[in-house]
This record gives structure tokens, sequence and C-alpha cells, in this order.
């Protein structure tokens, strides 16, 4: 395998946890609801995805679990946002806080443990081809699984009329309601994909990235894939940009800091989020396009009139 | 098939304003007692170790007072960046940043003692901690930039920054290598209130002075009006002549300045000297504060105690019944489900109807 070829699969499975989860905030959004509690629901999945290839051997049975648990826990937020209509803002940040707490509790006994590590795909033949072969086809699953994702949710979201539907929703959910669109279903909908998809990035860290437990091990990501969301203009294609572009400051980092480079380490991991403030900042200067990209009833609260 | 059904209250109930925080609490009670039988535990006997028993002894009670300064002091600052709709989530790192300024003088003017260093120390946290939070200010008045995620991800950015001086410049020569600065002398401790009976000090009664004077500021002066108005509706805001930017920057400076003196405070008055971690999410935990005590300062206060409760509660049914601490962060999150939830019952009626009469109507 070549230095090149190593760094390119390294950058995937950084910017792989990034995407997925991204991906699913970013169809929550494009519906109308500003779900901040993505690092919890993918700290949840963390832990389930390795609690449950831990128990059973199996890390495919881990990854379902995760992505049922983001799930399951993403119907907490939907119920008081959408049928209590909560604030969005503090309940995303409760589902975080309590995703935290409950993953740590979890997984207390798991610290330390060898976790079980999901296979990485081998095509004989087409594995082997130099260069290309070990990127393009021998991954793990779930790198081919966010490539199909995003192709998908680009199709869904632009291609088809139920994502015209959603995006219609997120857009004007008075309109649409006054038109018999059954807003609330579809922002559980939403809602409900967003949570499987972080917690499907959040076995990806402890099933693929490092297979093991460690307590907050999703460290931000999720609030990096938020960042993602408003960087990439609420467009698909733009979040797996923007991924591997993330994927590539913190791969980068880490190689800076193996080669000890003689600034600090802990300067050198601050670097991912500092260039997530940088992006921000750079992308949201322009107001009106920020504004124009924006779905206009992001966070708003809905309350169907009878 | 049962639905539920909001409708909206035509005015807001004083009732349930008043009501929200209790009914949630003792939902979380409910939900506690249902994680501690499924945890095998007698549910009685765990929630009376949890949240009576460490009320039972006095030094346990000053250990209250000094977990709750932090979360009085931080929440205290939020409430008021939440009232006016900026969502400053990024006190733990301006706690950590009041906690660096303020060691300053102890740290590498070791040989400086007086009086006067104490206060020194005091407002140089403080002015820490407004300098960290100035930057999302900043960003937020001048770029459009949204404030959640730049104040969070320089929380991270903060950590690591502490990590760095304690382990490299500010690490003490004689500490045998741990990644600690050196101790404070007697002149840079904040002392402790009855220091015959608890550990507990200063920086409670800090605490409650900056609730009474945030309270006052918002209940009775035009600047607290003007937070109130622009928060609920900035387009109210600008037409009373109201600048939401220089808002902005007022709500997050005072939030950083108490989130920053409760960093120093913390530091110089509980711990004594900079390790690589200052805070067990003071910082976060305090925005379950702000709600449960419904961004009023006063309810802070009360709100304060209770979530400093659940941090002994954590630390005592570890001992007395072998459950983990951490159960602590998880009542600390189901509290603030339901506050929120509790919350709705304010501007919504809540029905539960069956479809069956539903249709049963619209036939008639």
């Amino acid at each position: 395998m070549t230095m090149f070829e190593a760094i390119l699969l390294t950058v995937a499975t950084a910017a792989t946890p990034l995407l997925i989860a991204a991906l699913g905030e970013l169809v929550v959004e494009r519906s109308g609801v500003l779900n901040l509690g993505v690092e919890g629901m993918m700290v949840m999945g963390a832990v389930t995805g390795f609690a449950v290839a831990q128990y059973t051997g199996s890390a495919w049975l881990g990854m379902f679990a995760a992505i049922l648990a983001g799930a399951a826990f993403s119907l907490l937020f939907g119920f008081l946002t959408l049928t209590l209509i909560t604030n969005q803002v503090a309940t995303g940040l409760a589902l975080t806080l309590l995703g935290l707490g409950a993953s740590a509790m979890i997984g207390e006994s798991f610290v330390g443990l060898p976790g079980v590590r999901m296979d990485s795909l081998y095509i004989q033949g087409l594995t082997d081809i130099p260069y290309v072969g070990k990127v393009l086809f021998g991954q793990d699953p779930i790198f081919y699984i966010s490539i199909l994702l995003t192709i998908g949710v680009a199709w869904f979201l632009f291609r088809t009329r139920a994502g015209l539907t959603l995006r219609a929703v997120g857009d004007n959910h008075t309109s649409a309601h006054a038109l018999g669109v059954p807003v609330v279903r579809i922002r559980y909908l939403a809602v409900i994909f967003g949570g499987a998809c972080a917690g499907l990035a959040g076995a990806q860290l402890s099933l693929v990235y490092v297979p093991q437990w460690v307590e907050n091990m999703t460290s931000g990501r999720g609030w990096i894939a938020l960042a993602l969301v408003v960087f990439a203009s609420w467009r698909p294609w733009r979040i797996l940009a923007g991924a591997y572009l993330f994927g590539a400051v913190t791969i980068g980092q880490l190689h800076a800091q193996a080669l000890g480079i003689g600034v600090p380490s802990q300067f050198m991991s601050s670097l991912p989020y500092l260039a997530t403030i940088i992006v921000l900042v750079l992308i949201s200067r322009n107001k009106r396009l920020t504004l124009m990209n924006t779905p206009t009833s992001l966070g708003k609260p809905f309350v169907p009139d009878r | 098939m049962m639905r539920i059904e909001i409708v909206k209250r035509p005015q807001h109930s004083a009732l349930f304003s008043a009501l929200s925080p209790f009914i949630a609490l003792f939902l979380t009670l409910i939900a506690g007692a249902i994680l501690f039988s499924i945890l095998g535990k007698n549910p009685i006997s765990a929630l009376y170790s949890y949240f009576v028993e460490p009320l039972t002894e006095v030094w346990s009670i000053h250990e209250l007072l000094v977990k709750a300064a932090p979360l009085i002091l931080i929440a205290v600052g939020l409430s008021v960046c939440f009232l006016s709709n900026n969502w400053n989530i990024g006190a733990e790192g301006q706690f950590i940043a009041g906690g660096i300024a303020g060691s300053i003088l102890p740290v590498v003017f070791p040989d400086f003692q007086g009086w006067y260093v104490l206060p020194i120390m005091l407002l140089l946290g403080m002015a820490g901690g407004m300098a960290y939070a100035t930057i999302p200010a900043f960003l937020k008045v001048r770029f459009n930039t949204n404030e959640i995620l730049t104040s969070l991800m320089l929380v991270y950015v903060a950590q690591l920054f502490l990590d760095w001086l304690v382990r490299g410049p500010w690490r003490n020569p004689q500490g045998y290598n741990f990644p600690e600065t050196v101790q404070f002398s007697d002149s840079a401790i904040l002392p402790a209130i009855w220091p015959d009976s608890g550990r507990a000090h200063w920086g409670f009664a800090l605490a409650i002075i900056a609730a009474v004077v945030v309270w006052f500021m918002l209940s009775r002066t035009l600047n607290g009006f003007e937070i109130k108005v622009l928060g609920r509706s900035s387009r109210a805001g600008r037409f009373a002549g109201f600048s939401a930017g220089r808002l902005t920057f007022f709500a997050f400076l005072v939030s950083g300045a108490l989130a920053g003196l409760a960093g120093i405070a913390e530091v110089s008055g509980a711990v004594g000297q900079l390790r690589t971690s200052i805070s067990p999410g003071y910082g976060f935990t305090a925005i379950i504060v702000a709600f449960l005590g419904r961004l009023n300062p006063l309810g802070i206060i009360a709100a304060g105690l209770v979530l400093a409760l659940s941090y002994l509660g954590g630390e005592a049914a570890q001992i007395s019944l072998g459950i983990s601490e951490k159960s602590a962060r998880i009542f600390q999150g189901i509290i603030l489900f339901f506050v929120l939830a509790s919350d709705s019952l304010i501007y919504y009626r809540i029905r539960i109807v069956s479809r069956l009469s539903d249709t049963a109507l619209k036939g008639a």
C-alpha cells in the first residue's frame, strides 16, 4: 500500500461519521426542524453499537442496534418538539446532555475492553489493483453506505415528490398545512431518519474508527456535523465535500503530531474546532446568501390550527 | 387509538408558570424510581440516599454550597443570554478561561502577596471569561455566525489550552511531573465562610449577590425590559429603538464575566491550583439550572441547589448503593426534558382524545 493510498483511506474513515450524521441532520433541517441533539444521538449509537457487538460478536448486529438506538432516542426529541411544541434549541441541548450522561453510565463496564472491528471489504483482484484498489474496493461497509446515502438523500430531496413535499414543509409549514400536507407526521419521519443516521455515525466510531468504547468518544463530531450542514448551505453534495475537508484536517493534524513539528499536540488537536469556526464565519458572512438557503421555517414552532 | 392534541391558550397560564418546575421535579423523581427499579434497587431507599442523605450532615451541606456556587453564577449569566435569544452554550469554555486568567497571579507571580491579590484574581477571572465570550458575540454581530456552534467549539479549544498549560509552561516544577500548577499561597485562596464546619467558600456568597443584582436589573430597569422585548420579538424591539447587536454583546459579556468569576472562584476556593480538568461539566449543567429556574435569577438560586444536590446524590449513591455516580448526569438530563415538557403547559392546553370519540363527534 502506498503512502498516498493510506492517507486517502484514513481521511475517508475520519470523514464518514461526519458525512452520515450531517446527511441525517440535513434532512431534519430541510423539514424545518433544528435538532441540536446530534452529538447525543451519535454517542448513544456508539455505545449501543459497541455493546451489542460485544455481546453477540457481530459488528453488523451492533451497527443495526446503533441505528435503532439513534432513531429511538430521536423520538424523545420528536415527541417534545413536535407534539408538545417545546423550544427546539433547548430540547436538542437536553438530548445531547442526556445522551452523553446515559452513554457514560451504560458504557462504564466497557471501558478498556477490546472491541469488535467491522471487516473491510475484500474482492479478489479488484482490491489488489494498485493505487485505487483499496480505496475503491477495500474499505469498511459503512463507508459504502455513506456514499450511497449521499446519492440517496440528494435524489430523494431534489428528484422525488416526497422530497419536494418535505422541503415545502421546511420552507413554509403554514402553507403546507393549508394544502393538506401532514406537517407533523413528515417532521416526525425526518427526525427519526436523522436519529438513525446519527446512530449509524456513532457505530462507525466504535466499530470501525477506533473499535473500543471511550467516554464522550464523539468529542464534538455531532456539533461539527451540525456546522457542516450550514457550511454546505443545506445541499447533500456539498456536505460530502465538507466532510472530506474536515476529515483531511483531522488526519493532517494527526500526521503533523506524529512527525513532531514542534507545535504542542493540544494546539494541533484544536485545529478541527478552529477550522469549524473559521468555515462558519466565511460561509455566514454573506447574509443574503445564507438567508436564501436556510429553510424558512427552521426552528419555528408549528401549532396546527383545527 | 389515543391522540395528544395541543391547543394554544388565549393567555399564558400563571398557575402552570409557577407550578411547572415542581411538576418537572416530581416527574423526575418518578422516572428516577423507575430507573432504580430497573437497576434492581429499592427505589425508595435509593431516592432517599440520593436526595435526602446528603442533606443530613453538616459537611455535606457545605459541599452542596461548593457545587451550587458555580452553577448559580453561570446560570444567572445564561438567563440574560437566553432571555435575549442569545444561545451561549459555551459557558464551560468561559469558565475555564476565567479560571486560567485568574490564576496568572498565583502561578506566574507566586511571590506577589497581600490582601489585594484575591480581588485582582477575581477581576482577572471575570475579564478572562468576558474576553472569551466576546468571540462568539463578535462573530454573531459582525459576521452573522451561529453563536451556538462557535461558543461550543470554543469549549474544546479552552479545554485543550488548559491541558497544554498545566502539562507545559505552568506545570509545577516540584510536582513530580503531575499535570498541575503550584498550590496557591494563602493570600490567593478564596476563604471558607465557616471554616470550622466545612469547605463552603465565599463563591457561594458571590453567587447570591450576582443573582440578586441580575434579578434587579432584569425586573426593575430599562435594560432588563430591553432584554425581554428583544428576546421575544426582535421586530418590536427594533421599533422601540433597541439595538439587537449591542444587546448581544451585553448578554455575552455578562454571562462570560459570571462564568469566568465562577471559574476562578472554583479554582481558588475549591481546588487551590489549576489541573487538567477543573469542572465536572458545570458550564453545561448550568444550562439545566437556568431552565429549571425559569430564567429567573432568584429561581436559579433554588435550581442551582437542586442540581448541586444531584451531584452529591450521585457520589452518595455510588458509595451506598453501588450505582455509578454517572447516574447523576442521567438525572440532570431527565430534569431538563421534564422542565421543557412542563413549560408547554404554560402556553398550551394538552388534551388526550381518543380517535373514536373524535369520529363520533364528526358523525353527529
